[in-house]
């Protein structure tokens, strides 16, 4: 047996891939994971993974669902890797099936596909309306044959800390915490993947579990590791608003047919007064409710805060399935249950109230890649989904490559398999071109052993805080912050505003109460540290968002939009094409977040497969008839 | 009684060694409240409702919609998922709601108890299809909606645990493994290629501990959040498992037979 060993932090869907792929080369795997992995965030995923399948007759093929993921998130993305996704998704979605994930068949008993948003095709399997849950349990059930043949170790309800870094700067390992003992210790590994999933719980409430701080992705971020396009957030259009979370309702209830309306208020070009106003439909004719979701979202911010025509003059519009038939509904039954369970009210019988919410990070820990002349991404390259620290990896939301300024509806789940799949390899290519610096055999004892005395120092202190501030309550005003400054519209000077108040905030957490001084399972003092590294991370998404002068995708600021084109194409106006190109030519680029103890300092990077003679796909107007 | 606030009785407990204790709590009350939505507040303001100051209450939860499995736990006495508690359902009137870990697994802290005996039961029925790799080797087997729709609703296990908590065979003196792994052992055996395997979580429904200890009283299937037919599959298996075992008598080898059939 191999004596390597490698880790993956994060037990979600591109984390249990890497785990699959290294523990199938033969290699030894520890994962590590705050939930048990089968409570991984991945099952939250509703709608669908993508893959053009073409089984449809119609034409789709993976170019074009390249060309739509692109487009989606207006060219923000480096080309070859969402090519290299595109082009595995149909053979990934059959590798799901061969797993056994009771995907939803046609009569013929083949895989069937639904339509999503941002595209014209039905790319979409689906499994029931709990896709992801279903993707999720199956590679859990795999990982977990690994686990029993004692190839993988898993350790669950431990979390990760930071990595351990040696005089030469490389990632050697982790440094993690039993959340049951609050016990720490470093575990040497050959190259480490963060898996770790997106930053929700940075906004307060979002559609994420309350799982996802982003706290890991801050602490390597903090640790030196780039954080690429920070400001690009996504905020779903359709989710109920609650207390605690803000609840997804899946873009597949569109898909299947939904609508969304407000009542009409009987202005001039408006339908007669408390009459459906169908406003996506009537905007978009080709798309109608499918666009992607950033226009979605605002144009329902649009209709209910500038227009003033929410439901009862709520922050609401509806969703209505209820022309839907029986058939239909029992397809999106897992969705609906979610609502009726939370709302009192049967969706089928009564329109659904919703509004948009926060609900994904396009930006995430800056990766690199490698590809040939003809843009093919190099499957056994050691530079695929690397981060600038030697050994360290992404893969997953917490990458910030394939969705560009703004993710198209069942991109996730499809990146994160994929971004799994071309860790694995990579990181075993890493550590075959240093056979010397073997992790566990090579690395001196002294360097594992000075990263874990930090950190149980680092907690020694948080138990001892004993100031004013109730660390919950000061993560609340942090996500009542970032949400009112960062989300839907942004404006520069409420972002150097709001960067004033994160500095603040971060003053205060230092007299932070620590609430709980014990030593079993005190999750208040891992609140605490977790806290800070959401603070950390709010700086650069709000600088990020403060730096960006123009709006692309998910990040929009009024002031600096482009006009309206005077035709209907803007292809066909030369003066406004004239002007498009002259924002790209400023702003078509990466942003990067790099770690300073006076805040995060933020360049703009050229797209670097953009920059060579011929890319793969020239950048164009992004707009949605 | 009032309605401005909600009064959570919480049972408390620091550790597996540590005494047992009441916690009363009393916070304002919101609309669309549950049971976790309070949890927050109490812990952005650990007091409890006499005014005595107290560590927050350790509980487990993740996605907050009922999909996870993370907050299982007793309230009023009925295992379920605190996400979907929800306080209008449970207080109507301003009630007082307790607040109980489950009482079937090692109790960790508070509210929180290791559930991992489940998983590792996953293991014994060997629950997964054996693919031979992560290549791209095509489809997989075709399948009618039917058998898809049949699988899904068993697939929808979130391994919460509230079936094992409301049986009466699962107890600190029995080995008995539990409704949620039994139903999934027949979710692998109702695939194309989990059959292959069949005989294996077959034996292993037999071993001490199996699909004969059940003792019918049919809690699981209504305490299941999922409405798994969680009795259906384990009359399913008990027949399946019968029919194994006679076939292993009379039979020698019948699984090398049935790896004939199959190829």
């Amino acid at each position: 047996m191999s004596e390597e060993r490698y880790a993956v932090v994060g037990g979600g869907l591109a984390g249990l891939m890497a785990v699959i792929k290294l523990a199938e080369s033969g290699k030894n795997v520890d994962v590590f994971s705050i939930v048990p992995v089968k409570r991984s965030h991945s099952v939250c995923a509703q709608g669908g993974i993508n893959g053009a399948v073409n089984t449809k007759g119609e034409g789709d093929s993976p170019d074009i669902h390249m060309y739509d993921t692109l487009r989606g998130g207006d060219f923000l993305a480096e080309q070859p890797p969402v090519r290299g996704m595109c082009h595995a998704a149909p053979g990934i979605i059959y590798l799901l099936d061969r797993m056994g994930v009771p995907f939803s068949r046609t009569s013929e008993g083949l895989l069937d596909f639904r339509r999503f948003g941002g595209t014209l095709f039905n790319r979409t399997a689906f499994a029931g309306a709990t896709t992801g849950q279903q993707l999720l349990y199956a590679l859990d059930e795999q990982v977990r044959r690994y686990e029993a043949e004692g190839r993988v170790r898993k350790f669950e309800y431990w979390e990760y800390l930071g990595f351990i870094q040696d005089d030469e700067g490389a990632c050697r390992g982790v440094v993690a915490m039993d959340l049951k003992t609050m016990e720490i210790q470093s575990f040497p590994a050959e190259a480490v993947c963060m898996a770790t999933g997106g930053p929700g719980i940075v906004f307060g409430r979002s559609t994420n579990s309350i799982i996802n701080t982003g706290a890991a992705a801050s602490s390597c971020y903090q640790q030196g590791a780039w954080y690429g396009n920070p400001e690009m957030i996504q905020i779903h259009p359709t989710a109920i608003p609650g207390e605690d979370k803000l609840r997804l309702m899946s873009e597949s209830l569109r898909g299947e047919g939904g609508r969304v309306w407000v009542p009409s208020d009987g202005r001039a070009g408006l339908p007669p007064k408390g009459q459906p106003w169908y406003f996506l439909e009537e905007r978009y004719p080709k798309y109608k409710n499918l666009v992607p979701r950033d226009v979605g979202s605002r144009e329902i911010f649009d209709v209910v805060r500038n227009m003033g025509l929410g439901v009862d003059g709520q922050d609401a519009v509806y969703l209505d399935l209820t022309h839907l038939s029986a058939e239909v509904h029992k397809k999106v039954e897992g969705v609906l249950d979610i609502y009726e369970k939370f709302m009192g009210q049967d969706p089928r019988k009564v329109p659904m109230k919703i509004y948009p919410a926060m609900h994904y990070s396009m930006g995430g820990l800056w990766v690199d890649y490698e590809a040939n002349a003809r843009h093919d991404i190099l499957p056994d390259s050691p530079r695929q989904q690397a981060t600038n620290i030697p050994g360290l990896y992404a893969a997953g939301e917490v990458d910030y490559q394939y969705h560009g300024s703004n993710r198209l509806g069942a991109n996730s789940l499809i990146s994160c398999i994929y971004a799994g799949r071309v860790v694995g390899p990579a990181m075993i290519a890493y550590a075959k071109s240093r056979p010397e610096k073997r992790a566990a055999a090579a690395l001196p004892s002294t360097v594992a052993e000075g990263a874990t005395a930090r950190w149980r120092e680092r907690f020694e202190q948080i138990r001892a805080m004993s100031g004013a501030e109730n660390p919950y309550r000061l993560g609340r005003e942090l996500g009542d912050l970032m949400s009112e400054r960062c989300l839907i519209v942004k404006e520069n000077s409420k972002l150097e505003d709001g960067l004033k108040k994160l500095d603040v905030i971060s003053d205060r957490w230092k007299s932070c109460n620590v609430l709980d001084t014990g030593r079993t399972m005190n999750q208040a003092a891992s609140f605490v540290n977790a806290l800070w590294g959401m603070i950390e991370l709010g700086k650069a998404i709000m600088k990020g968002s403060l730096l960006r002068d123009e709006s692309r995708g998910a990040h929009f600021k009024p002031a600096f939009a482009l006009p309206k084109p005077k035709t209907h194409k803007p292809t066909d106006d030369p003066e406004w094409m004239a002007k498009w190109k002259e924002r790209n030519d400023k702003w078509l680029r990466t942003t990067l977040a790099k770690h300073t103890p006076s805040g995060p300092e933020i360049s703009f990077e050229p797209i670097r497969s953009l920059a060579v003679e011929k890319p793969i796909l020239a950048p164009e107007p992004r707009y949605y008839e | 009684m009032s309605k401005e606030n909600v009064v959570l009785r919480v049972k408390r407990q620091d550790g597996p060694q540590s005494p047992a204790r009441w916690e009363e709590f009393s916070v304002p009350r919101h609309a669309g409240a549950n049971v976790l939505s309070v949890l927050m507040q109490v812990r952005e303001n650990p007091v409890t409702a006499s005014g005595q100051k107290t560590t927050p209450p350790a509980w487990d939860a993740a996605c907050l919609e009922e999909v996870c499995g993370s907050c299982s736990m007793l309230v009023n006495g009925r295992a379920r998922q605190a996400c979907t508690a929800l306080i209008e359902t449970y207080s109507p009137n301003g009630e007082p709601i307790t607040l109980e870990p489950f009482s079937k697994f090692p109790l960790v802290r508070d509210l929180v108890v290791d559930r991992s005996r489940m998983f590792e039961s996953l293991k014994k029925v060997r629950a997964w299809i054996p693919i031979d790799g992560t290549y791209d080797l095509g489809p997989g087997p075709r399948m009618s909606q039917k058998t898809a729709e049949e699988r899904y609703v068993m697939s929808t296990c979130m391994t919460c645990g509230c079936c094992l908590e409301v049986c009466p065979q699962v107890n600190t003196h029995s080995p008995f493994i539990g409704a949620a792994a039994i139903s999934q052992a027949r979710l692998f055996n109702a695939h194309p290629t989990g059959q292959l395997n069949e005989s294996e979580r077959l034996h292993a429904l037999m071993e001490p501990g199996g699909v004969a200890d059940c003792g019918k009283a049919g809690n699981c299937v209504q305490a299941c959040p999922k409405e798994i037919p969680l009795t259906t599959s384990i009359a399913e298996m008990n027949r399946e498992v019968t029919w194994k075992a006679v076939k292993d008598f009379f039979v020698r080898d019948s699984d090398d037979h049935e790896k004939k059939d199959a190829s």
